[in-house]
């Protein structure tokens, strides 16, 4: 009946036969991955992050965006288009505000903020979504699928799509959609398809997994317009490089400010692409610290926060090798924050690689350390961060008088607060 | 090489393992292989499915909230093995899992269960070094999956990676029953065998007789996955029966 008798004939000859054991095999961990050390030279690397963990439908697509980019790249008539937009459409350059009664308040380093959330949409992803849908229309897509978490992503996804005509479905857990009512209808109302994503936590995680299983089914006509430095290659990297203009500007802008770089660089960091965004322009200097801020929640366990670096495992989730919160059975775990956009399991590769090599170093804010420095900011700057921004605005209170007056400490304020004032007005509780 | 379909087009059965829990699995599995399963495929349950559909996403949820893990999968083959020496057994995975015990352990136990092999959804060729190293070494099949859109170049390096059988995906898309089957499935197994001479099966979306027939006219073999999932998911508490009975409805129309 079934498979031959060849097979278990086989199966008898293996156990007699004797098995070689390598050298090679002494010398590997078994906790750690050695996958990706094994392909450090391949594209899409950082260290031992990053790669490229598809099923293989997806594998030509990713390919094919990972030529376009590299031809558009070096085309300098899609740079200057895309500097026009970035300047005409989202408002770049953005302000580097000094942040005077900050500073006073906290009698430490003298504090800047990099205005992100001054942005058309409200926050960085712009930049990225920009980049996208303008490969996206060289490569001749004409539908754009996304997901989005704290909806910010989606809102830059569906703005896009409406200036250049496109279509545009946006995946969101349903609990996200909840957290971010407000964002749910700016995106119906640009035009965009959102669609509720009712699996696992029905947060950013799922809403990416729904992504992918729209993206694997119409790969041949549709762009997947991914809005973190996560998943497969060459996304990390081409995120990363449609942010990049964030620290290149901060650089200038600082350097004619206070004639001199940085002592401290601090963002939030889900996937990571505001913190890339800012810290990349400044990787060379190494004089200048580069701190990314995760999310703490509200507390340590397992589940309770979206703190990567808590107790670092590494493993494999949506397309890259990363540092990763899972349990001992290799299942994702789930996560917590008050921030939509910070409660993703994984952290960008690029960042996986810059904290084992010490460029940069990531500490955790906890709920309630940024809903209080969220209000510090708002009360002392006039300006309302994004939760998500406020866990990097946490961090400075706490580093800030620590450090001499003559230092210059930088916050990326990614976004802004507006989205949030629901959740603020239930937590709050403001006379 | 690995796993050899002897009958006209070979019937690939897969279940996700722990659904609704492990005895359960057991039962079914072994009805599967007496109704007449060449191959079965142990689905280990994973936390986000990318490549799956609604059926198996909701199995592998009942399955985790079981606490299936990779070691009972690896048990169960073993037992599985112990009762049937002939049926084909390979584990169909997504990596994360596999990481987490460790290549060469996870490879290690599977020989000693008495694995042919495995098929791991999310490791496309070129990160399958180390996998593959250690797969060979332990005289385990490495099955890989080709799609429709997979240009000859890779179809070239998919094939030569490949051992055991190739498994070619029937459209562009994630796993589940749909009612029509595409014509890009034979043209991708046409390609595939340009390339190897390893027998091909062809999956996703085939949920019944007529289905299971016409893919087997140009198939070596025919991977049914969500359709079992879905008839175990139906029949609370006669799993294991109503499963033998639908694959011996799909091997009627069997020459």
């Amino acid at each position: 009946m079934a498979v031959n008798e060849k097979v278990a004939e086989k199966r008898k000859d293996q156990k007699t036969r004797p098995v070689a054991k390598g050298a090679t095999r002494t010398r590997r961990p078994v906790k750690e991955l050695s996958l990706g050390r094994e392909a450090t030279s391949a594209p899409g690397r950082f260290g031992v992050y990053g790669g490229r963990y598809v099923p293989e439908t997806l594998m030509a697509a990713l390919s094919e965006l990972e030529h376009a980019y590299d031809k558009a790249k070096r085309d300098k008539k899609f740079q200057q288009e895309l500097d026009r937009f970035l300047h005409e459409f989202a408002g770049r350059p953005t302000a580097l505000t000094f942040a005077s009664r900050l500073t006073r308040e906290l009698g430490g380093a003298k504090i800047y903020l990099k205005r992100e959330d001054l942005l058309h949409t409200g926050a960085h992803k712009i930049n990225n979504c920009l980049g996208q849908a303008l490969l996206a229309r060289r490569m001749g897509k004409k539908r754009i699928i996304a997901e989005t978490g704290a909806g910010q992503h989606g809102v830059a996804t569906a703005t896009v799509c409406a200036l250049f005509g496109l279509e545009c479905v946006v995946y969101m857990g349903t609990e996200d959609m909840r957290r971010q009512e407000l964002n749910v209808f700016r995106m119906r109302l640009l035009g965009a398809k959102v669609v509720g994503v009712e699996s696992g936590q029905r947060t950013l995680k799922d809403a990416i997994n729904e992504a992918m299983r729209d993206w694997v089914t119409n790969v041949r006509t549709t762009h997947y317009l991914l809005g973190s430095v996560l998943g497969a290659h060459p996304y990390p990297t081409m995120v990363r490089d449609f942010h990049r203009v964030t620290g290149l500007e901060t650089r200038r802008q600082i350097l004619k400010m206070e004639g001199r770089l940085p002592d401290a660089i601090l963002a939030c960091v889900g996937g990571g692409s505001n913190a890339i965004g800012i810290f990349h322009a400044f990787v060379p200097d190494t004089k200048v610290k580069l701190i990314g801020v995760e999310a703490g929640g509200r507390g340590r366990k397992l589940g309770d926060h979206a703190a990567r670096f808590f107790s670092p495992t590494t493993g494999v989730l949506q397309g890259t090798f990363s540092y990763l919160l899972q349990d001992d059975a290799g299942q994702v775990a789930m996560t917590h924050s008050i921030s939509a956009g910070l409660d993703y399991p994984a952290i960008g590769p690029e960042h996986a690689w810059m904290r084992d090599t010490g460029r940069a170093e990531y500490v955790s804010a906890s709920d309630a350390e940024t809903l209080s420095a969220l209000s510090l900011l708002a009360k002392t700057e006039g300006i309302i961060p994004a939760l998500e921004s406020a866990h990097a605005v946490a961090e400075v209170l706490k580093r800030a008088p620590k450090m001499k007056k003559s230092q210059v400490v930088i916050v990326n304020v990614s976004g802004r607060g507006d989205k949030d004032i629901g959740i603020l007005r239930e937590t709050l509780k403001l006379g | 090489m690995g796993l050899e379909f002897q009958n006209k087009s070979g019937l690939v059965v897969y279940v996700t393992c722990g659904d609704p829990d492990m005895e359960t699995t057991r039962h079914v599995v072994l009805e599967a292989i007496d109704a007449g399963a060449d191959v079965i495929e142990l689905g280990m349950p994973f936390s986000d499915p990318v490549a799956d559909g609604p059926v198996i996403q909701r199995a592998s949820e009942r399955a985790l909230k079981q606490g299936t893990r990779l070691e009972d999968v690896l048990t169960l083959a073993a037992e599985v093995r112990r009762r049937r020496p002939e049926a084909g057994l390979i584990i169909f995975s997504y990596l994360n899992p596999i990481l987490r015990m460790g290549v060469p352990k996870f490879c290690a136990t599977a020989e000693e269960a008495g694995l042919d092999g495995a098929l791991v959804t999310d490791l496309p060729v070129e990160e399958a070094a180390e996998y593959l190293r250690e797969m060979r070494e332990r005289h385990l099949a490495a099955v890989f999956l080709a799609a429709p859109t997979s240009p000859a170049d890779r179809l070239k390096a998919i094939a030569k990676s490949s051992s055991g059988f190739v498994y070619a995906v029937a459209r562009t898309g994630i796993t589940g029953a749909r009612s029509e089957f595409p014509p890009e499935a034979r043209e991708l197994v046409a390609r595939i065998r340009r390339h190897t001479k390893l027998p091909v099966a062809v999956g996703f979306g085939i949920a019944t007789p007529e289905q299971f027939a016409s893919a087997g006219s140009f198939a070596d073999a025919v991977v049914v996955g969500s359709a079992i999932v879905e008839t175990i998911e139906r029949s609370a508490g006669r799993e294991a029966e109503a499963v033998g009975a639908f694959v011996r409805g799909l091997l009627r129309g069997r020459g």
